[in-house]
């Protein structure tokens, strides 16, 4: 072979080559069409819409969320010359710094924003930027965006109603399908509970971009772009203006108010105290540090989460299980000493005279006989021994409701605590306890723990005199619909004659008149027929919590109530008040003449000082 | 200057190289400002960015082409290669030690802003000693000592350059077989070689069985064209063959499905039959002097061997990120997010280009940075975006003109030196253009290596420069004097 022929034989190998590579770059560039379609997807700009947020209506039909416009402002830093930056401020209503800080940031990352628009404030009130808007012209590459933020007609409370955020990246990996970074979600509250009802369905609009990533125009005529749908709007079943009245009666006071219709299980009134104010909801990102760092925790929702001792209202619990057990009957009657004596223990009472049926045992409140009465439902010889009997009862308490969460809609409801024998057992060795260790539990103190929903669902029950409904706060409306169980009754292991037995005593210790030994005459109301029984826990944190519960009128009952105060003595002093008021403004639809003093004093109370903070 | 025959600049130079290189330069600036404008840079000359900073390496690089033309005497080549050698092999080594770590490979040096790559370098001192000792008078490539020096020149930096992890510039190398087949190698190595990539292919992409069938077609083949004759034999043969292609369909037939037999993998019964009917031939064409049967049957074992050995070189020798590349590459893996990105992506924006492109500057997909590595390795997307089918073209044609201009010139030469140096110049181009662009069209593995003379970089520009002019010097030198 000669060495001429080779270099030729190398040209055409080179040749050879050179036609593959071509061949290869025309099939992609002119035969295939792949590659271009690829390339507009990579060009496409998804702009997306957000839809606005479903509305918040209360029972009656008035708005409790709602939407308005605020205005973020995005910036395109390759577009910014020289501006005023005083100005701006000013016209914004920011400080002169904050955007000295933004822009040396946007300048420091130039290369990776690139043509890119950055927000630079989010959440500007229409007023600002009307006034920025006027000026725009001399801030090249400012721009303003609408978009809608929630807006808070009534003071609902927080707790209530929950917040709207932008959802963070352990939301985001929860929920990998539904959300996008820079989406906003429903956190606590109404807003959590019904976030796929409200949230509605994004859209989007399809632009193309060249080189310099301007936007050119609409990817095929907007043929493929989507509209954003709207959330659905919800109908709650909150009372607003009672809910108002709640939140203002709770105000500088630490605890929890509940109001239940006790025929549907509709949730009027709930309040948690101290909650966030519905002010620093809207732009909730701004003040969270400040809420989160509050001793006093406004975002524990006391009134679904805080395992509280629901002190002597629980002796209706326990009345109510003699009852159905047989070992209690109305007419029994135990003496009261200033308590119930065991060795040289006593668990103490207050002073009234002896002995005392059941009906006035609950009248007033006798802690000595709710000692026997427990004693006689755990001794009871029809169980082999207190373990069977303990459990029994355990069972009994749950059917009303107790011991785990009730089912609301109400997200992250907690389930409160109610001890089984096992407990003791294990707190104890087997055999290691008797009626006397826990004899606390007779008037609802000790390893009991209840949240205010919980205690007021069980005064709902005694108002429906034995059963419930499970308490929720969304009612069904077009298009939105609830959950089949809380259509259902449920009903505790306890008949309704025995419930009857007990309603008479709660009935006299709001009626019986001052003197006469009843423990709620403060929450009488004239014509309205308020049943209720007051509770007085000890709290390890300080003077004891007050509680109250109450229904009314005392047939057919329109609304149950519980009334929670941490560190405020006796049931009397604040709960039954609190309570009986709002009873009132629901029935009556105000307060009267005679009782505006005892409201002046319950609105002003200021018990902050008597709370000890969390640390 | 009084030489008569000095025939001077105007007609010595070839300035169609010249002019082929000048082009080259200027299309690579003005595409990495295209690939990068919309970072910021204010103009083509923002010495903040790399368009700037190219203009300066280029600047920089036609000084260095003016030195070599005209300052430095041509004889310099001749006296310099093999302490510049080893100095540079010197380097090779040390910078496994004292380089900087890039994406995996520590092949760079690095002194306070400027960082180099020895392996740049390393192809000219190479080509410079290759030119060296294949020129002298008594060597014969076809003799094993001078064939077994030629290959320990390539090898030495190639294995050190695969021992810094720089897998593509070792690649480069594999070019130099056609500078040895100029001077006199057997065109069998280069389908050996052609064999053994396809063989290794095939195994990691269908099965054993298949590749050993192509092996042993290629062999019959090819003895067949060497004898020139249909003898009885071919006819055998042919007929042996035959029943080997129905091997599987036979092993269906005849075994129960789940047997012991029907499960067992055909291609290594193939392997064993052949394996015994090679040392047949072997036998035969030593006993009948047919030394072309006797080395294909050798070839045929060898063959064997690599595809045995192929995948357990796929899954032991080849580093992670280069198996996975050569995966996508062969369709054996599908991941258009992961390795196969930058591909896809670089095919997206090159085939987004069409016929006529987008024009300059308005590229989408290389200036948002869709395409990685855009200014450098695959700055060869920016041309297919905005410049279209046309421009690739243009810039392939380019390249072909350039090096069949270097094959050209280096035939004309008449001393061996500059002949064997120019195809030195012209093989290392080759594999450059090659990798590249069969990279950024999908046709090659992901190897990082720039495309000469277009890439963003100065270490490149200035190897490539400096290995160009050196050949026009030396063709200069011939036309001057003879």
């Amino acid at each position: 072979m000669t060495t001429e022929g080779k270099a030729t034989k190398l040209i055409i190998g080179l040749a050879v080559v050179a036609a593959i590579i071509i061949g290869k770059i025309f099939y992609i560039q002119i035969i295939n069409n792949e590659y271009k379609i690829n390339a507009s997807n990579n060009s496409m700009v998804y702009d997306i819409v957000y839809p606005t947020r479903g509305i918040i209506y209360d029972r009656n039909g008035k708005i409790i969320v709602g939407n308005r416009v605020a205005y973020d402002i995005l910036v395109t830093p390759s577009e910014v010359g020289q501006f005023d930056t005083v100005l701006l401020a000013n016209s914004l209503n920011v400080s002169v710094q904050s955007i000295k800080d933004k822009m040396a940031e946007y300048e420091k990352n130039k290369r990776r924003i690139g043509y890119q628009s950055m927000v630079m404030f989010k959440q500007i009130p229409p007023e600002n930027y009307m006034k920025f808007a006027e000026l725009s012209y001399s801030f090249p590459g400012f721009r303003g965006v609408a978009r809608s933020i929630r807006d808070y007609p009534v003071n609902a409370g927080g707790n209530l109603l929950g917040y709207v955020s932008e959802v963070d990246q352990n939301f985001l990996q929860k929920h990998p399908d539904e959300y996008r970074p820079g989406d906003y979600a429903g956190k606590t509250g109404i807003e959590a509970a019904r976030e796929e009802d409200l949230r509605g369905v994004k859209g989007y609009h399809i632009y193309l971009r060249n080189s310099k990533n301007q936007i050119e125009q609409r990817y095929q005529n907007g043929e493929f772009d989507k509209e954003a749908i709207p959330g659905h709007d919800i109908m709650t079943t909150i009372d607003a203006d009672l809910q108002q009245y709640g939140q203002e009666l709770m105000k500088d006071k630490v605890g929890s108010l509940v109001a239940i219709e006790p025929s549907t299980g509709e949730i009027l009134t709930l309040v948690s105290s101290p909650g966030i104010d519905v002010d620093m909801l809207a732009d909730i990102s701004h003040h969270y540090d400040e809420i989160i760092k509050d001793p006093h925790r406004p975002m524990f929702n006391r009134a679904v989460q805080a395992p509280y001792p629901p002190g002597s209202v629980f002796k209706l619990v326990n009345g109510l299980i003699g009852l159905q057990e047989g070992t209690l009957k109305p007419d029994y009657t135990y003496p009261c000493n200033h308590g119930y004596h065991f060795g040289s223990h006593k668990l103490g009472c207050h002073g009234h005279r002896s002995p005392l049926n059941l009906e006035e045992a609950i009248m007033m409140s006798c802690n000595g006989y709710f000692c026997y009465v427990l004693k006689n439902i755990l001794e009871n010889k029809e169980y082999k021994n207190i373990d069977a009997a303990f459990d029994k009862w355990n069972e009994y308490v749950h059917s009303m409701g107790f011991g785990q969460p009730l089912g609301s809609d109400f997200p992250s409801e907690l389930g409160g605590n109610i001890p089984t024998s096992k407990y003791y057992n294990k707190l104890y060795g087997k055999g290691g306890w008797k009626f006397t260790t826990i004899i606390s539990l007779s008037i609802g103190q000790g390893e009991i723990g209840a949240t205010p929903l919980q205690i007021a669902n069980m005064c709902a029950t005694v108002a429906n005199r034995g059963w419930y409904m499970i308490p929720h706060i969304v009612k069904a409306s077009e298009g939105v619909e609830i959950d089949h169980k809380y259509y259902e009754k449920h009903y505790t292991m306890v008949d309704s004659k025995n419930y009857e037995i007990v309603v008479p005593g709660m009935w006299r210790a709001v009626n019986s008149g001052f003197g006469s030994g009843g423990t709620a005459s403060i929450a009488a109301v004239p014509g309205l027929d308020i049943c209720g029984k007051t509770g007085t826990a000890q709290n390890p944190r300080g003077a004891d919590n007050s509680c109250f519960i109450c229904f009314a009128p005392k047939d057919n009952p329109k609304i149950a109530v519980m009334a929670y105060v941490e560190n405020a003595g006796f049931g009397a002093t604040w709960a039954a008040p609190i309570a009986s008021l709002l009873v009132e403004k629901y029935l009556a639809g105000e307060i009267s003449e005679s009782r505006k003093p005892l409201e002046e004093r319950m609105l002003q109370g200021d018990l902050m000082n008597r709370v000890k903070a969390y640390k | 200057m009084t030489n008569f025959s000095d025939r001077g600049m105007r007609k010595s130079i070839d300035w169609r190289l010249v002019i082929c290189y000048l082009l080259l330069i200027f299309i690579g600036w003005l595409n990495i400002y295209a690939s990068i404008h919309s970072a910021g840079p204010n103009t083509i000359f923002d010495f903040n960015y790399r368009c700037g900073k190219q203009f300066v390496w280029i600047l920089t690089a036609i000084g260095l082409a003016a030195l070599i033309l005209f300052v430095i005497s041509p004889r310099l080549w001749e006296t310099i290669p093999i302490p510049s050698y080893i100095f540079v092999i010197g380097l090779l080594v040390a910078v496994i030690f004292l380089g900087q770590e890039v994406k995996g490979s520590k092949s760079w040096f690095e002194f306070g802003p400027v960082k180099f790559q020895p392996a740049e370098i390393s192809k000219i001192t190479t080509s410079l000693v290759l030119a060296l000792i294949m020129s002298q008078a008594n060597f014969r490539i076809t003799r094993f000592k001078d064939f077994i020096l030629a290959a320990f020149v390539i090898l030495l930096p190639m294995a050190v350059i695969l021992a810094e992890s720089e897998t593509g510039s070792a690649l480069v190398y594999v070019g130099f077989i056609f500078v040895l087949y100029r001077e006199g190698l057997s065109g069998w190595w280069l389908v050996a070689i052609g064999m053994a990539v396809l063989l290794f292919i095939l195994t990691l992409t269908t099965s054993v069985y298949l590749s050993i069938m192509v092996l042993l077609g290629v062999v019959l083949f090819c003895n067949w064209l060497n004898s020139g004759r249909l003898g009885k034999g071919a006819f055998l043969e042919f007929g042996i063959f035959l029943v080997l292609c129905f091997l599987p369909w036979l092993q269906k037939l005849i075994f129960k499905p789940g047997s012991a037999m029907a499960e067992l993998d055909m291609g290594y019964v193939l392997i064993g039959i052949i394996v015994v009917e090679a040392a047949i031939y072997l036998i035969k064409g030593y006993k009948s002097k047919n030394r072309f049967m006797s080395i294909s049957s050798l070839a045929a074992l060898a063959g064997i061997i690599l595809v045995i050995s192929s995948s357990f070189i796929f899954t032991n020798v080849l580093q992670d990120h280069q198996r996975q590349r050569i995966e996508v590459l062969l369709g054996m893996k599908d991941d258009p997010a992961g390795v196969g990105y930058n591909v896809n992506q670089s095919m997206i924006a090159i085939g987004s280009g069409g016929l006529f492109g987008k024009g300059f500057l308005n590229g989408t997909q290389t200036t948002f940075g869709f395409v990685p590595e855009q200014s450098t390795d695959f700055i060869f997307c920016t041309i297919g975006e905005e410049w279209g089918f046309l421009g690739c073209l243009a810039v392939i044609l380019l390249y072909v003109s350039l090096i069949y201009r270097i094959i050209r010139d280096a035939e004309q030469c008449r001393a061996a030196f500059s002949r064997i140096y120019g195809y030195c110049v012209a093989s290392c181009i080759f594999m450059h253009l090659f990798i590249n662009i069969g990279m950024t069209i999908g046709i090659m593995p992901v190897i990082g290596i720039p495309l000469p003379l277009l890439s963003y970089g100065g270490s490149s520009l200035w190897a490539f420069t400096i290995m160009i002019f050196i050949f026009i010097a030396l063709y200069r030198q011939e036309r001057k004097y003879y």
